[in-house]
């Protein structure tokens, strides 16, 4: 067995207790997150099967899991499946998806430049600025080892 | 199949560990796991847990980093400097075309619930 202080034991309670809220979240998360990624699994197995090439595949399966993520933020759908989920809808590509679609719908009643065209990144944007800039950083390193 | 669940499920708990348990906000925690993504695709580390559990490691966002480094570092072996450019986003374009595509025609058709 190993030893923990009281403190720590305190804590482990605390955490594994039935009414946690995040104990609950947290296995919400899991299998929601969990069930998302087998929908992935099972869409690019079906590829697959259709004879789609790797490369491919794997694009199409992103854009079928992006055009769920919208559909369901479209018909308001996904808001209420966050609200039980938590990360378990956000983490996954559809989170995405929805978080772009929900800003394209919620801004369009400040027109469809300003509002559509300006506020659609205005939540995913800093994932895809820093998403983009990171594999910058990344690549520059790896050219530098390259050429050394 | 379970490969793919568990994978999935146990990055997004990861993730809602850090919503509960921090004062990180949602935008944060998604900036975190696309740098966690890249710099484990960097070290060379995302790869096999993408051939372990393949859409449980793929459709997570930490996905989405990977994509974009595993882009940079093929084009950087194919077309030299040029590729630190064109690389990353060349490999998620069909990612980020579908959301901007697909959000754009929805939010013509749909409307804000809350007025």
């Amino acid at each position: 067995m190993t030893q923990m202080s009281k403190k720590e034991y305190e804590h482990m309670v605390k955490i594994f207790s039935p009414n946690s809220p995040v104990l609950t979240n947290c296995i919400k998360a899991f299998f929601v997150g969990g069930c998302i990624c087998v929908f992935g699994e099972l869409i690019s197995k079906y590829l697959i099967y259709l004879g789609i090439s790797e490369d491919v595949k794997s694009l199409l399966t992103v854009i079928i899991l992006i055009f769920c993520g919208v559909c369901l933020t479209g018909f308001n759908i996904y808001s209420k499946f966050g609200r039980f989920a938590g990360a378990g809808s956000m983490i996954p590509i559809t989170g995405f998806a929805n978080a772009i679609a929900s800003s394209a719908i919620e801004f369009k009643k400040e027109g469809y430049i300003i509002g559509i065209g300006t506020k659609l990144f205005s939540l995913a944007g800093p994932v895809l600025a820093y998403g983009v800039f990171s594999s910058f950083v990344v690549g520059i390193i790896y050219y530098i080892s390259k050429i050394i | 199949m379970i490969k793919a669940f568990v994978v999935g499920g146990l990055i997004c708990t990861i993730g809602q560990i850090l919503i509960d348990k921090t004062r990180l906000t949602p935008a944060k925690i998604l900036v975190i796991f696309v740098i966690i993504g890249c710099i484990l695709s960097a070290l060379g580390l995302y790869e096999p847990l993408v051939n372990f559990a393949g859409a449980g490691a793929t459709v997570p966002i930490t996905g989405f980093g990977h994509s974009l480094v595993k882009g940079v570092i093929n084009e950087i072996d194919r077309e030299g400097f040029i590729g630190i450019f064109t690389g990353g986003v060349k490999a998620t374009a069909a990612g980020i075309s579908a959301s901007i595509v697909f959000s754009i025609l929805v939010s013509f058709i749909a409307n804000s619930k809350d007025k």
